[in-house]
Formats: structure tokens, C-alpha cells, sequence
């Protein structure tokens, strides 16, 4: 357990160092600075990638959640047969080669006379975010039990009101693992990215991707370190504040 | 109730038009390039290059790494999802979270850290001269790749693992021990054959990414091996021969398909073992 | 899980819109679509010309010349202005992808040397496309500490004293160019003995090479991770700044000598932006700015004589005396077929 700790958290360590290496270069140690993360917030073209990876990805994550959950109320009322070609369909984008998903993207919207640049990676996040939620919700809409919804429809009660009352909150955390995975999944990505961006519309990964042949800037490094340790202190306040109580505050402060 | 189920087909009507857009349309064109030469007529010629010498070996070569990768995870993940499992529930969903965390650092960034770690006179090799230890050698080499394509996916078999044996209901387990079972027999006939669905899942979740890499490969294998994702990306964006980049897609997706199959039939025979 | 949603949205939300806020206001004087290598221009440069011109400049990068072709090609985006090396640019010239220059509008283009406008011949004849931006040679970056014997020829990366202490570009022309010059042949050979010596040399070579590389050689030679690698001539003088005991030479047997250069596609939109652009960047103190944070050599020799670091102005590395070489090359482009021997040859080795 230790070990695997270890074996996870390495090359992060190693990351955060670097960020506080004075030298220019990853292979040289040059003293400690924090020139990097003053600088960082001066380099337009990382925070631009930034604004365009969190843009990118809380709209892929919203938008993929929407259809998706909305998708498995159908595809659970179809004929198993059709069931089965959707989710074979589905699984499509998860299990093909993430270059071969990416390509056949670009050769869509290249032919289609798409204009390459926000728009069609957002189409390509969703697209490839969608079978995530749908993944991850279908299992709770499966277990659960049609007689409560049907209950409800005798009590009077609307499809749809039906629906928000009874369905979503047993389903809610299926939706909200799927959102969170279509989230963390669109920030991570880079090979769709990279085949389906255009001009002048870099996220994270291709300006990473970029530097990584021509040496990564230290203030990336810097930027990695605040995002993983924004994320580490939200994990820890959202974890321990149901069990100490007195603290409720927290959270607050840092939201 | 027959007006109202064919309503709620119709609400997917918008996923299965994205479906048919943005999935089938596109995997459409990739099989339309990989059958046509450049000049657009028909030619099995580009699926067929898969046996040339050099894309073979890339070919065999993922297999072999990924199929290693795959099963360091799950000997890595199985006794780490059981310990997790058998956490107290408060620190449980931290834990979990320990594994998704380093997600959240660009995934470029992590490998290139192991590249700092692994190097000739990288972190590790320093640490283990000082202590008077012999050297790594590792980095670009077979077993950097599969050091970086564990480390990358070990996540994505530890969190179904976790999830299917938490499931386990206790009750069963105590059953089986109260009935005489000892903890191998538990672990063999109960806690194994119910995890299936997690292996599965975990395999396909380790495997296919392993097998279609192409960065890993680059930045720890030093470009001196080929894999077959590598092929393919240096077809599209370096040779720029699209067609031969879409004939080895395709024929990377025939493997994909068939080891699909083969966990599928995997699955089915665990579930008739426990039963 | 559903508060952790919302913190983790908040964050989100919190992190896009409070960091970066300040967007630059939309100038009213249009836009010029740029492409070029990574890191190869001094982003205050763009800033400048932006405040000056009140054109916008939407940049673009890409790594190598074979992933920008088909994305220019395929009209995915439509640039305005591009740097490809030469012969890309012959290519793209064959292939009707690229416009005439229109001189009277760049005026700042006869800053470049002449010597440069008549290499560029070679793949640009007649200068009726292209403005020479960088330019240099190929060779080896050694490591003075672990190199004893003097370096001067390419056959010391086949030397098995540095067995996993050699690092390649991995990169077709450049690959081939070195195991051809070696050998003694041209380095756009397409003859079939010479391409297969060749590749059975490099053959015999990897089993010594560490690894094969691009950009990273200059990380990695920094780092002292090897003794030998093979660079390009701009990346020297950095290394050299990061650490002294590197040095650069071109080997006696030749080597290829590369231009990257501005041109403008046929497809552009924003010609007479494009063409100010290209004038702006052949300004001599702006050329001068982009060697100091690039330093690839310029060909601008308006800029080379603002360089105030002597040292500089006269380092052979940065403005080597070509003359003193013989076998120096420029890559020409081998049509479509041998571009898929090339690479064909190239596969073979790197997968075995």
C-alpha cells in the first residue's frame, strides 16, 4: 500500500519540485526560486490554455452529462436487441484507440468544411465523454426498482415530475460520478485535442505537448503544482468536514 | 404506458443522432481511407501491410507489453481494492480519491516525471549511487514502457476492483466461514468468482489504452521502439500517408474487438464457475 | 458526492473566469493567422506587433514539418503566414499551395543577407516565395567531459566506446543524412544501394544510441544523461549558456544546411496583414530580439550588426564561415515516392 503510494506519488513530487528550480531546464537543479508561479500568472498563452481547458471541459462535462442521462431513460425502454446494437455503439469511442477516434474526427469535420478551432473539440470532448456517464449511470438505472416510479405515475404524479422525484435522486450518484469522469477525463485529454484543434486554440495537454519536445517551461510545472494542490485541499475540506463539525466554516473561506 | 415508453425513446433521439454523427459517420470515413489508395480506388493493400516485417513486430510488441501491463495491475490492484474495501467507511472515500488525484496532473507531465526519475543521472540512479547500489538502467527500454503504462492505468483497475468487491455482501462471506470455509476457499470460491465484473471491466479499461499508446512509448521507450500506435501516428502526422494510418487502424480495431471476445467469454465462464 | 460536485464546479468556475479575466480587447485593424515551429519566436514580439499595427495575431505552433503539411493541405485552418523548412517549402510550391510575394510591400526583406537569398534558390528559385527566417546547420553537441579524442566526424556516433551515450534525431531526413554523409553520398540520394547502405548502417548504430530524440537532446545533454548528440546548430549556444563543458561541431564530412523561411499560402485571407507581419519580423530589431530568445542563427544581417555581445556577433557557431566546409547541402524534396522510401527504409530501422 505504502509502496504503491509511493510508486503513484513519485513522479508528482518530482513535478512540484521542479516547479521550484531556479534552472530553465528539468535536468539541472539551480536553486530554489518561486520566480515560476509569479511569472506564470503573466504568460498569456498558459493562462489562455487554461481558461480554454476548464472552458472545454465544464461544457463537454455538462452537456455529455445532459444527453447521456437522458439517453439511458430511452435506451433502458428499448427492445434488448436494439439495447444492445446502442451499447455496442457506445462503447465505441472507449474502447477504439483514442488516435483512431481523433482521427476520424478530424477527417468528419474536415470533409464536413468545419471551421477547426473551439468548436470542434468541444463536439469531440462530448462525443468522447458521453459513453463515460452513460457507463456510469445505467448500472443504478438498472438496479433500480420500476415499481417506485410506477407508484408514483398511480399517485398522480406527472412523467416528468415522476421522473425528478423518484428517478434522479436514486440515479444522482451515477450522474454525478459520470459528470465528475467526463470532467477529469476532457482535462486530461490530449491525443483527441491535438488532432482536432485549429489555430490558435491550445488546452493544457497540446501546449504541453508542444514543450514537451522543446523543453517543458517551468511555469507549467508551477501551474501543476497549484491545480493538484487546489484539488488536494478541496478533497480534504469535502472529506473531513462531515466528521469534524466545528469546522464548518472552512470550506466556505475556500470557496 | 405504450405512448409514454415510446416517449421516452424519442428523448434519446438526440444521443442516437450524435451517435450516428459524431461516431459512426467519422469510424465510416477511417474505414473508407484504410480501403482506398490514394487516388480513391479499392485496395486491401493498406490492411494487408499489418504483415510487413516492421508492422507486425510493433503489432506483437503492444500486444506483449500491454498483456504484462495488464496483469502487473491486477496483481498490483486485487490486494489493494480488498484493503480497501476492508477500510473504515470515513477514510474510504479519501483513499479512493488518493487514486484519482494524480489524474488531475496532466497525464504528459506525470510520464515525463518518470523520465526525470529514470534517467542515466536521474533521481533514482543518484539515490542508489549514493548509496553505493548499482545503477537502472531501464529508461528506454521494453520495461520503462510498461513501468509507465502501469503506472498511467493502475487507476483504472484498482477503482472497478474496488467498486465490485465492496459490493460483496458481508453476509455471504460470513456464511461461507461459518459453513467451514478457510480464507483461501473464501477468497478461490466467493470473493473471486464475484469480482469478475471488476476484472473485466479493469482489463478493458488497462488493456485497449495500453495497446493503442503511443506517448508513453515515445517519451520512455526514447523512440527506439515501435509499437503499433506509434506506427499509426507517424503514418498520419508524419508520412502523412493516411491511408496506411487508417488500414493499421483497422486492423488495430479487429484486435481490439477480439480481445473484447475473449474477456467476454472469460466473463461468462467465471459466472458458470460460480454458479 | 453531490457537495463535492459542487466544490469541485465552484473551483472550476473560480478557476477560469477570476485567473484569466483580462482578455485583450478584439483590435480593429483584422487578424493574421500565423503558423510556426514551437518556441520559435520571442512572444514580445507578437505583443508589438500587435500594438503597432493593431493587427491581431492568432499563433499557432507545430513540431515538425511533416505534421504541419497535411493540416495546411487539408485546409483544416487556413493560415496566413507559415515557416516551413526548405524543402517543404519546394513542396508546397509544387503542389500550388503557396502565393508569389509581393517584395514592395516587405521592404524590410532586403535586411537578409544575399548569401541567404541564394541558398534559398536551391529550393526557391527565383525568390519568389519565400523570406529566410532562420537558418543553420546540423551536427554534434559533445560532452567535453566524457569526449577525450577530438570530435570532427560523424563516425565517432559508431564508436562502441559510447555504447548508450549517443543520442539520434529521430527524424528521417536528419537520420539519413547523417549514416549518407558518413558514407560519402548526397544526402537526397534516391538511389536504392546507397538508401540501403545507409539504413544497415544505421542498423548497426542503434544497438549504441540511448535513444532517438528531437528537441529533448538539448535537455538531456544538459543534464550530462549523454556524451554525443546530434543538434542543431541553434540550440547550441543555449546549451553552451546551461553548460559549458558542450561543445558544437559541424563534421568534416558535411552536413545539411537548413533554411526555415516565411511564406504565405494561397489560400490566405489576410494577405496584406500577412505581408506586414513578415515585414515586421525582418526588422532588424525585432530579428535581433527573436536570435537573443531563440538564438537560431538570423539570416538578417541588419540584426547580426546590432548584436552587441561580440563574442556573439562573431561566434562560428552562430554565424559559421560556410565556406570552410565542403559537402554542405540543403535538403531538396524527393516527390512523394521518395518521401515513402524514405520513410519506409526509416520504419525498418526503428522497429527492429
Amino acid at each position: 500500500m505504502f509502496l504503491i503510494a509511493v510508486f503513484l506519488y513519485a513522479p508528482i513530487i518530482t513535478l512540484i519540485v521542479l516547479s521550484f528550480n531556479k534552472s530553465k531546464t528539468r535536468a539541472k537543479w539551480g536553486g530554489f526560486t518561486l520566480k515560476w508561479y509569479g511569472e506564470l500568472f503573466n504568460n498569456d498563452a498558459i493562462m489562455g490554455a487554461l481558461f480554454n481547458t476548464l472552458l472545454i471541459a465544464l461544457i463537454a462535462s455538462v452537456v455529455s452529462t445532459l444527453i447521456g442521462t437522458i439517453a439511458c431513460i430511452s435506451i433502458m425502454n428499448l427492445r434488448k436487441k436494439t439495447r444492445s446494437l446502442v451499447m455496442g455503439v457506445t462503447n465505441i469511442p472507449m474502447l477504439n484507440a483514442e488516435i483512431v477516434t481523433g482521427i476520424s474526427l478530424m477527417l468528419l469535420f474536415i470533409s464536413f468544411n468545419f471551421r477547426f478551432g473551439l468548436g470542434t473539440i468541444l463536439l469531440s470532448h462530448i462525443t468522447f465523454c458521453i459513453p463515460y456517464v452513460i457507463l456510469s449511470v445505467m448500472p443504478r438505472m438498472q438496479q433500480l426498482d420500476p415499481h417506485t416510479y410506477e407508484a408514483a405515475l398511480d399517485l398522480g404524479a406527472t412523467p416528468v415530475y415522476g421522473y425528478i422525484k423518484v428517478v434522479l435522486p436514486e440515479i444522482m450518484p451515477g450522474v454525478a460520478s459520470g459528470f465528475l469522469m467526463a470532467f477529469t477525463m476532457s482535462i486530461d485529454d490530449f491525443i483527441i485535442t491535438h488532432f482536432t484543434k485549429g489555430a490558435g486554440v491550445d488546452t493544457l495537454s497540446t501546449k504541453i505537448y508542444t514543450e514537451v519536445k522543446k523543453g517543458i517551461k517551468p511555469e507549467m510545472y508551477a501551474l501543476s503544482t497549484i491545480i493538484f494542490l487546489t484539488v488536494l485541499v478541496l478533497l480534504l475540506l469535502v472529506n473531513y468536514k462531515p466528521v469534524d463539525k466545528p469546522k464548518t466554516a472552512a470550506p466556505k473561506q475556500a470557496a | 404506458m405504450n405512448s409514454l415508453q415510446r416517449n421516452k425513446k424519442l428523448l434519446g433521439t438526440p444521443y442516437f443522432i450524435w451517435c450516428a454523427f459524431f461516431i459512426i459517420i467519422p469510424l465510416g470515413m477511417v474505414f473508407y481511407y484504410g480501403l482506398t489508395d490514394r487516388n480513391g480506388s479499392l485496395t486491401f493493400e493498406n490492411i494487408a501491410a499489418i504483415t510487413q516485417p516492421e508492422h507486425i513486430k510493433g503489432l506483437f510488441l503492444a500486444l506483449g507489453l500491454s498483456f504484462l501491463s495488464t496483469i502487473i495491475c491486477i496483481l498490483l490492484s486485487y490486494p489493494l481494492a480488498m484493503i480497501l474495501s476492508a477500510m473504515k467507511v470515513s477514510t474510504k472515500s479519501f483513499v479512493v480519491f488518493i487514486f484519482i488525484l494524480p489524474m488531475w496532473m496532466n497525464f504528459l507531465l506525470r510520464t515525463m516525471a518518470w523520465q526525470t526519475l529514470l534517467e542515466k543521472t536521474g533521481v533514482i540512479n543518484s539515490v542508489l549511487t549514493f548509496l553505493n547500489l548499482p545503477v537502472l538502467k531501464i529508461i528506454n527500454t521494453p520495461s520503462a514502457i510498461v513501468l509507465g503504462m502501469v503506472y498511467n492505468f493502475l487507476p483504472f483497475m484498482v477503482l472497478p476492483l474496488y467498486n465490485c468487491i465492496s459490493k460483496i455482501d458481508e453476509n455471504v462471506i460470513n456464511a461461507a466461514r461459518d459453513l467451514g470455509a478457510n480464507s483461501i476457499k473464501v477468497f478461490t470460491r466467493i470473493i473471486l468468482p464475484l469480482s469478475v465484473p471488476g476484472i473485466i471491466s479493469g482489463i478493458t479499461m488497462v488493456f485497449i489504452p495500453a495497446l493503442t499508446t503511443f506517448v508513453i512509448s515515445k517519451l520512455l521507450g526514447g523512440s527506439k521502439i515501435l509499437l503499433i500506435g506509434n506506427i499509426i501516428e507517424e503514418e498520419f502526422t508524419q508520412a502523412s500517408n493516411w491511408n496506411l494510418g487508417s488500414g493499421l487502424s483497422i486492423v488495430l480495431m479487429i484486435f481490439i474487438i477480439i480481445s473484447i471476445i475473449i474477456t467476454n467469454i472469460f466473463d461468462k465462464g467465471g459466472e458458470s464457475n460460480f454458479l | 458526492m453531490k457537495k463535492k460536485l459542487c466544490v469541485l464546479m465552484l473551483f472550476a468556475f473560480v478557476m477560469a473566469f477570476g485567473l484569466t479575466g483580462c482578455k485583450k480587447a478584439d483590435s480593429s485593424n483584422g487578424e493574421v493567422v500565423v503558423y510556426n515551429w514551437g518556441e520559435y519566436i520571442d512572444p514580445e514580439t507578437l505583443e508589438l506587433f500587435e500594438k503597432e499595427t493593431g493587427i491581431k495575431v492568432i499563433y499557432d505552433e507545430f513540431e515538425t514539418n511533416e505534421t504541419m503539411y497535411p493540416k495546411v493541405e487539408a485546409g483544416a485552418t487556413v493560415y496566413d503566414v507559415i515557416c516551413p523548412s526548405d524543402y517543404t517549402i519546394r513542396k508546397m510550391i509544387e503542389n500550388d499551395l503557396l502565393q508569389e510575394l509581393n517584395f514592395d510591400h516587405i521592404p524590410n526583406a532586403k535586411n537578409i543577407g544575399k548569401q541567404y537569398y541564394d541558398s534559398a534558390m536551391e529550393f526557391d528559385p527565383g525568390n519568389l516565395y519565400a523570406v529566410p527566417y532562420c537558418w543553420g546547420t546540423v551536427g554534434i553537441l559533445y560532452n567535453k567531459t566524457m569526449v577525450d579524442e577530438p570530435v570532427d566526424s560523424w563516425t565517432i556516433l559508431w564508436d562502441p566506446k559510447y555504447k548508450d551515450n549517443i543520442l539520434m534525431q529521430d527524424s528521417v531526413r536528419d537520420a539519413f543524412m547523417v549514416a549518407l554523409k558518413t558514407k560519402g553520398y548526397s544526402m537526397n540520394t534516391l538511389d536504392l544501394d546507397e538508401l540501403n547502405e545507409a539504413k544497415n548502417y544505421l542498423l548497426e548504430q542503434k544497438d549504441l544510441v540511448q535513444a532517438y530524440v528531437v528537441d529533448q537532446v538539448r535537455d538531456k545533454m544538459i543534464g550530462n544523461e549523454a556524451a554525443l548528440g546530434v543538434i542543431y546548430s541553434g540550440e547550441a549556444i543555449y546549451t553552451q549558456r546551461e553548460n559549458p563543458d558542450l561543445e558544437y561541431v559541424i563534421p568534416k564530412e558535411g552536413t545539411n544546411v537548413w533554411i526555415d523561411a516565411w511564406v504565405i499560402p494561397k489560400n490566405a485571407k489576410n494577405v496584406e496583414n500577412a505581408e506586414k507581419f513578415i515585414d515586421f519580423m525582418c526588422r532588424p530589431d525585432i530579428a535581433l530580439m527573436n536570435f537573443d530568445y531563440i538564438t537560431y542563427s538570423t539570416p538578417n544581417d541588419a540584426a547580426r550588426d546590432l548584436i552587441e555581445d561580440e563574442e556573439i556577433r562573431n561566434s562560428t557557431i552562430a554565424f559559421p564561415d560556410l565556406s570552410q566546409y565542403e559537402n554542405l547541402e540543403t535538403y531538396t524534396y524527393l516527390g512523394q515516392e521518395g518521401d515513402e522510401l524514405y520513410n519506409e527504409l526509416w520504419k525498418e530501422v526503428k522497429s527492429e
